[in-house]
Order: C-alpha cells, then structure tokens, then sequence
C-alpha cells in the first residue's frame, strides 16, 4: 500500500491540529473499535468557519483526510463546506488506497456532525441543511 | 527522500548476510547448471544442493533424506498440514489441533481443509500468549490425524512448550508439525530430542534471502508431492532447485544456530532496555509472556494510539517496525493474534512490533528509545481517543 506525496505531506505536517477553546460546533465521529475517531472544532460567525481545528485518532489517511478538509472549508460559507464531499477529499489528496475511502467519508461526517451542532446550539433543527450523519463508517471500513 | 536507518522489523524478513551472498554468488554466475544434469556443471550444482541439506539436516537434528526445500515457509506449512490431513483421512482420522494464534498459512490451510470436511480444534492461548499441553492433552481424540502448533509466535514473540507437546504427541501415536519460521535460530530446536515430526522454516527469516523454505518431514511419513512434475526433492517436491537460494538457506542455518546463544545474550539486554524504557509510559502494555519470549521480539500496546500512525511517525524518522492494527492488516479487524491473548479492538489498533536481529546495535535502541516517546506524546496530544481515555470516559464501542 502506498499513499501519495500529498497524504505524506498532511500527514507529516498536519495543518489546523487542535481544539478551539471557544469552539461553537464540535463534531466527533468513528469509533474506537474501528480505528477511527475524528473530531472537528468550528468557530462560525455570520455563517462563515472562521477557524476549524481538528483531532485525530487513526491511521494516516484518517489523519491527512482531517487535515486537509479542515483546509477546504476554512473561510467558506457553511453552505459551501455542507457540499464538501468525501470524493472531493480523495481528489485534492492525489487519491487514497482503496481500503482507506473509508476514511474520507469519515471527514465529511465530522464536518457535517460540527456544522449540525452549531446549528443546534442556535436552536435550529439541523436536519435540513445538513441530512443525516452516518458516523458508524465501520461497515464500509478498510476496503470491505 | 526518506530513507531506513533503523531497521526493527526483522519478523517480516531480515536482511542477507555477507556470508549467505558469498557463497551464493559462485551460483548466481559461473556454477549456473541444472542439478539434475549428468555433466560436470549440473553435479557441481547437484553437490550444492547436498551440502546445503547437510546443513539443514545438522542444524534440526535429522537426516539429510528427511529434509525437502520449498518455496517459501507458507508452501511448507501448507505442504505438511493438507498432505497429512489427507494421508490420515484414508484411516478414517480427520480430526486436527491447532491454536487460536497460528500464521495464517497455518489457518487458511486448515480453513480449506474444513471445507472439504475435516473438523478443527482451535485452542486457546490466554492472556501470556502461550498454549497449555493440558489442553492438548484434553483435545486429543481417537480420531485426531495431526497437532500442528507454532514454535513461537511471529507478532508477539511468545515461545511454545513444544518438546512437551512432541513427548504428548508421541504417547498418544499422533503426528505432530510445528510452524517454527520465527524460531530457528532463536530457540534449540532438536527436532528427534523433542518429538517433532514435521517443522516449517524460511531462509528470508535468519538472512538469507526470500523465495526459499524447507519441510523437515520425519522418514516414518511419506507426504504426497506438493508439486507434481520431475525427481526432484525425491519426487515429492518437483521443480528445478533454486540452488542460489539453497545454498544460502544452508549457509544461514548454519550461522543462526550456531549464533543463538551469542545473540540472545545481547538482545535480551536490549529487550529489557527498551521494556524498562517504554513501560514507564504510561498506558503501554506488553504483549505476550515477559518470559517465555523470545529476546528478538517486543510488542507494546500504547493506548489511544493508532498503530499505523505510529509506524508513519517512525518511518519518518527513519525507524522500520510493524503493528497489528486493522489498517495495516487490511481487514476490519486488527491482528487475531492480538485478539487472542484478549485485547480488545481499541487496544489492539495501537499495537507496535518491534523485532531485532544480529544486526540490531545499542546505537539503535538509543534512537528508537529517543524517538518513540516524543512520537508516543505527540500522537496523544492529537487524539480524541486518549481525551476521553484520560478523563475516564467509555468510548461508545460498537
């Protein structure tokens, strides 16, 4: 299995690691007896991420996948970061190995399960922008 | 460019000797004949093929005609457990014993087997990874053909009781193979003294090189041919000798046990060293007996880690070593081994294997020993799991 120079690099160097202390929607899905947890902090101002941090238990594409959708929505409206996509994610990291998809569906559900709290946190249903997060990826875990 | 300095993964393959490319090289060249060939230049070959099994033969405690090279310990494993079956199945025996934690060309092989209606005994192995003979005992049936137990095992390193087994094995008249890849040239094995009637090994393991194996098969038995074809291996194993191979598979096993004693005592101080050192972590646990182990072999679970992340961070600081976390077994589940001894799934994902060889200096455990601890903190830092671990929180675990 071999992962491409720009997994390599957002792994190597991951960008936006950590918590945001006054965070207002944090996200967090996978589970441990997967191999996978992704959590994700949003500050969000007139519905803008201003600042996304992330945290990663998991293997390398789980943590280059964190990384660099945390880049792809930093400064986008939420409407926007609603329509990143998981095949997105594959695509601006030079492609993944087959057994590791799984992980980039896991970075758009921790962003969508962030945006979703922050929505709940305003008391607004999330529900219609933000659909139904799937955080129980194991199924399609590992290229199975 | 990245590149190994460190190379702590000699349970996956080790590198050649200078001794093994040595006495390979004359074969590689100017000794290219076919050992089945009448001239000069094939007797030249066909007497290289000999002395190697010479030395094969010295080194396990047997005899020459009890000793068949193959291509690769999986072919031997595979070669000894569906031959046997099938030779006992025509006496009405088609019972076999096994443990939880085999290699999987051990487990496939029987797998196959239980399709084709053979019944399976699967020990278990405990929380020290090690087979009980009691258990053995008990599982031993009227109808059981063969008890096929690794000598030690390959993730974790823990030592089986198998003289004991092979005196068990020989009361009850059943025929008993062991996996011994990773313990040549780790433990003493005498195959006679202790009762083993069938043992896999591998060159790639003690430094030769990759693509040769060898079944020590006792004379009592006459397996029928894996490959079916010309006279070689005493027409059980057809197909033209890889004589370079051979001659440094016997060259090799020649070093490694003469060597076992030697290299024991060194990396037993360096084994301690590095337990001392990355017990004091906290939340790391050895896998495996602490004892019944052998020196080249450590595995640690650091928990809240991934073990594929781990081996990344090392890799990036030019360590080599493996784990048996579910991304690098390339199944939904991490290793079997690791389940077996007990481990739960969150745990097991954070596993690290580290396995030494002759090669393995002090100035490498100080680097790995300088490295793994910075990596260990960092990793942790960015992990939910360990957030939730350190604030005593259960985790949904599906």
């Amino acid at each position: 299995m071999i992962y491409s120079e720009k997994v390599m690099d957002h792994y190597a160097n991951p960008r936006n690691v950590g918590e945001i202390e006054d965070a207002n929607g944090v996200g967090e899905v996978g589970n441990a007896k997967c191999g996978d947890i992704m959590k994700m902090y949003l500050k969000i101002e007139d519905n803008m991420i201003k600042d996304v941090k992330f945290k990663t238990f998991g293997c390398g594409a789980a943590v280059a996948t964190s990384s660099i959708a945390t880049e792809m929505i930093k400064g986008k409206p939420l409407d926007e970061a609603l329509k990143l996509t998981n095949k997105a994610v594959v695509e601006a990291l030079d492609g993944l190995p087959p057994a590791k998809l799984h992980c980039s569906v896991l970075a758009e559900q921790a962003i969508k399960a962030a945006i979703a709290d922050y929505y709940t946190r305003q008391g607004i249903d999330p529900t219609p922008f933000v659909g139904e997060i799937k955080d129980d990826h194991c199924d399609s875990c590992c290229g199975i | 460019m990245l590149k190994t300095t460190v190379y702590l993964d000699n349970a996956a393959t080790t590198k050649v000797s200078d001794n093994v490319l040595n006495a390979m090289l004359p074969y590689l060249k100017d000794e290219y004949g076919n050992p089945s060939s009448i001239y000069t230049l094939g007797r030249n070959s066909a007497i290289a093929v000999n002395k190697a099994r010479k030395q094969v033969a010295d080194a396990l405690g047997c005899e020459d005609g009890e000793v068949y090279f193959t291509g690769c310990g999986s072919e031997s494993d595979n070669w000894a457990i569906k031959s046997t079956a099938r030779m006992m199945a025509q006496k009405g025996k088609k019972h076999i014993i096994t443990s939880v934690f085999e290699h999987h060309a051990v487990l496939h092989s029987l797998a196959s087997l239980e399709k084709e209606g053979f019944e399976v005994t699967y020990l278990p192995v405990y929380s020290n990874g090690i087979v009980k003979v009691e258990d053995v005992a008990a599982a031993i049936r009227p109808d059981t053909a063969l008890v096929t137990i690794m000598y030690a095992n390959n993730e974790i390193g823990t030592i089986q009781p198998i003289p004991e087994i092979g005196a068990l094995c020989k009361e009850k008249g059943v025929i008993f193979h062991t996996d011994a890849v990773q313990a040549v040239g780790n433990v003493h094995i005498n195959v006679k003294e202790q009762n083993i009637d069938m043992l896999s090994l591998s060159g790639h393991k003690i430094h030769a090189q990759k693509g040769c194996g060898v079944l020590y098969v006792n004379k009592k038995y006459r397996l029928t041919p894996f490959m079916d074809g010309g006279a070689q291996e005493r027409g059980r194993r057809a197909g033209t000798e890889n004589v370079p191979a051979i001659v440094g598979l016997g060259v090799a096993i020649t070093d490694a046990v003469n060597g076992i004693d030697e290299k024991n005592a060194k990396l037993k101080k360096f084994s301690d060293r590095i337990c001392d050192e990355i017990l004091k972590i906290d939340r790391v646990h050895l896998n495996g007996d602490r004892e019944k182990r052998m020196p080249c072999n450590l595995n640690f679970s650091f928990e809240g880690i991934e073990g594929e992340s781990l081996l990344l961070q090392l890799d990036l600081q030019g360590i080599a070593a493996s784990s048996g976390s579910a991304c690098t077994s390339g199944s939904l589940d991490p290793s079997h081994v690791l389940l077996s001894i007990g481990l739960p799934h969150e745990i097991a994902h954070g596993s690290l294997r580290i396995s030494m060889s002759d090669y393995t200096t002090e100035e490498d455990i100080d680097r790995l020993l300088e490295v793994l601890p910075v990596i260990v903190e960092k990793l942790r830092n960015m992990s939910p799991l360990w957030d939730h671990i350190i604030k005593g929180e259960t985790f949904k675990i599906k």
